[in-house]
C-alpha cells in the first residue's frame, strides 16, 4: 500500500493536527469520563525513585498571546543519574530503572496551566562528542492547530554552569533566543518549582527542535 | 538495539505548520525555522510499554465502553502494520486512537455538536503491535461533523491516531480517513498538507478480505515512522 521508493525506503506517515479533542484518547479523565483501568503518562516517584523532586508548570501562548487551554504536553527525560529507561541506553554506570521518565498531561481548560510532578535529570553523556549535556527536558506539544507536533528542551535556570557549556544551547545563534529554553524558579516555594511558559510565535517564539 | 541516528525528516510529507486553509494554525504555528540537531540519546530512546499495563479489550471499541448494549453504526475493523522507513516492522509499539461515534459526536465535555451521544460508546482505543508491527482495532465508523473554520466545514470521517515508535524522536499523531469519503477532498486539516501523495497516504483501503462476513467489514492502514541511518563511516560533528 505504502510505495516504497527506488531504494527501498518508506516515506514517513505525513503529520496531523490533535485537533480539540485529542483528550478522549490519551488523557481521557480530561474530556470527562473514565474507561482504562490504567491510565498512561502520570509519573509515579514512589520513594525507591532517586533525585531531587520537582515540579514544572508553565503555560502555552498562541501569536496573539493568549494561552492555549486544549493542548497535550508529554515530557521525556533521564534519570538522577542522566540514564535513560531504555534499551539503547546500554552503557555501563548507575542509572535508576524505578523511574520510567515519560509523562502526558493536559492543559487546564480554564487557566491553561499544565504541570508535572517529577524528578530533577542528570547530565547525559553526549553521543556525538565529548562532555556531558546540562540537565533538559524534551517537552513535546500538540494541539488543535499544531500542524505537526512540537519539540522543545526544559533547561534549568540554576544550572548556569552546565547551560553555558551546552552544546544545544550554544548552538542557539541568538543568545536571547536561549533564555526561551530556560525554566525560571520560583523564589519562596516550598516544592523545587520552575515555570517553562512556551510562545507558539512572537518575539518570546520558543525555539523548537527538528532531531 | 539499534543505536543509528534517524534520518532526518522530510518536511515536504507534512502539513505547513501555518496554513491559510487552516485558520487556527495562523495562530499557533511556529514562524521561525526548528533548530536541527543530531539524533541525541534522548531521542534515540524513549518510553517502552508492556502489555500488563493494557487491558484485554483495550483495543475493542465496540465493547471498551458498552454498558447496556452495542454502540450504534457500522462495525468496522481497522488493521495494519507499523513500520519504520527501512520497511521495518516496529514491535511492541504503542498505537493509541479516538474517534467521533457514528453521529459525528465525541464523547467530551468541550464537544458541543448537535449529534447525540451513544451511551455505549467512548470513542477511544489502544494496542502494543506484534511482533510483524501489526495491530488491529475494532469499532465503529465515525460520522462526518462540522467544525468552525469556514463557515460549511465539514471533517471527512476519520480516526486520531497517536503512535510510538522505539525513539522519541519517531513521536507521530495524525489522522486516518476512509477510502471513497467525497468529504476528503474538501478538507481543509488534510489539504494543510501540499502533497498529495502524502494525503492519500491517510488513506484506509477497504479490505474485504479482512472483513468478517455477516459481521464486520475491515480497512487496512499501514502507518511509517522515521527510518534510521547505517552509521558505516562516523565524524564527529556538532550536536547532542
Amino acid at each position: 500500500m505504502i510505495v516504497p521508493d527506488a531504494l527501498g525506503y518508506l516515506p514517513e506517515t505525513p503529520s496531523q493536527t490533535a485537533g480539540p479533542f485529542v483528550h478522549i484518547g490519551l488523557i481521557p479523565r480530561q474530556a470527562g469520563f473514565d474507561i482504562f483501568e490504567n491510565n498512561l503518562g502520570s509519573i509515579t516517584l514512589g520513594s525507591e525513585v532517586q533525585g531531587q523532586r520537582i515540579r514544572i508548570e508553565g503555560r502555552i501562548f498562541d501569536g496573539t498571546g493568549a494561552v492555549i487551554r486544549d493542548a497535550l504536553v508529554e515530557i521525556w527525560q533521564a534519570d538522577s543519574f542522566g540514564r535513560f529507561n531504555h534499551p539503547a541506553d546500554d552503557a555501563a554506570g548507575p542509572r535508576d530503572t524505578a523511574f520510567r521518565g515519560w509523562g502526558r498531561t493536559g492543559t487546564d481548560f480554564e487557566t491553561g496551566t499544565w504541570s508535572f510532578a517529577t524528578i530533577k535529570p542528570g547530565r547525559i553523556a553526549r553521543r556525538h562528542g565529548e562532555g556531558r549535556l546540562a540537565p533538559h527536558i524534551l517537552v513535546w506539544i500538540v494541539a488543535r492547530g499544531i500542524n505537526l507536533g512540537l519539540l522543545t528542551r526544559l533547561y534549568f535556570e540554576d544550572e548556569a554552569a552546565a547551560n553555558g557549556e551546552d552544546p544545544v544551547l550554544r548552538l542557539i545563534e541568538q543568545p536571547e533566543r536561549r533564555k526561551t529554553l530556560i525554566a525560571r524558579r520560583v523564589s519562596g516555594a516550598a516544592e523545587n518549582t520552575y515555570v517553562f511558559d512556551i510562545h507558539l510565535q512572537g518575539a518570546e517564539e520558543t525555539v523548537f527542535f527538528d532531531v | 538495539m539499534p543505536q543509528e541516528d534517524f534520518i532526518q525528516r522530510d518536511l515536504a510529507q507534512h502539513p505547513l505548520a501555518i496554513s491559510p486553509l487552516y485558520k487556527t494554525s495562523m495562530f499557533r504555528g511556529p514562524t521561525r525555522p526548528p533548530l536541527s540537531l543530531k539524533t541525541g540519546m534522548s531521542d534515540l530512546a524513549g518510553p517502552v510499554f508492556g502489555a500488563e499495563e493494557l487491558g484485554p479489550r483495550d483495543n475493542d471499541l465496540i465493547l471498551n465502553y458498552a454498558k447496556e448494549g452495542a454502540p450504534v453504526g457500522e462495525r468496522i475493523i481497522i488493521h495494519g502494520r507499523v513500520l519504520d522507513g527501512n520497511a521495518r516492522p516496529l514491535r511492541s509499539v504503542l498505537v493509541e486512537l479516538w474517534q467521533a461515534n457514528a453521529s459525528g459526536k465525541y464523547r467530551h465535555r468541550n464537544d458541543n455538536y448537535i449529534g447525540a451521544i451513544d451511551p455505549n460508546f467512548g470513542g477511544c482505543g489502544r494496542c502494543l503491535t506484534e511482533g510483524d508491527g501489526r495491530y488491529v482495532f475494532r469499532t465503529i465508523k465515525p460520522g462526518p461533523y462540522p467544525f468552525r473554520n469556514k463557515v460549511n466545514d465539514w471533517r471527512p470521517a476519520h480516526v486520531h491516531f497517536s503512535v510510538f515508535g522505539t525513539g522519541f524522536a519517531q513521536r507521530l499523531i495524525t489522522q486516518m480517513y476512509f477510502e471513497g469519503d467525497p468529504l476528503i477532498r474538501h478538507d481543509s486539516i488534510l489539504n494543510t498538507i501540499p502533497d498529495a501523495a502524502a494525503r492519500d497516504r491517510l488513506v484506509a483501503r477497504l479490505d474485504l478480505a479482512a472483513s468478517v462476513p455477516l459481521d464486520t467489514l475491515a480497512y487496512r492502514w499501514d502507518i511509517v515512522l522515521r527510518g534510521t541511518r547505517a552509521t558505516v563511516f562516523e565524524n564527529k560533528l556538532q550536536g547532542n
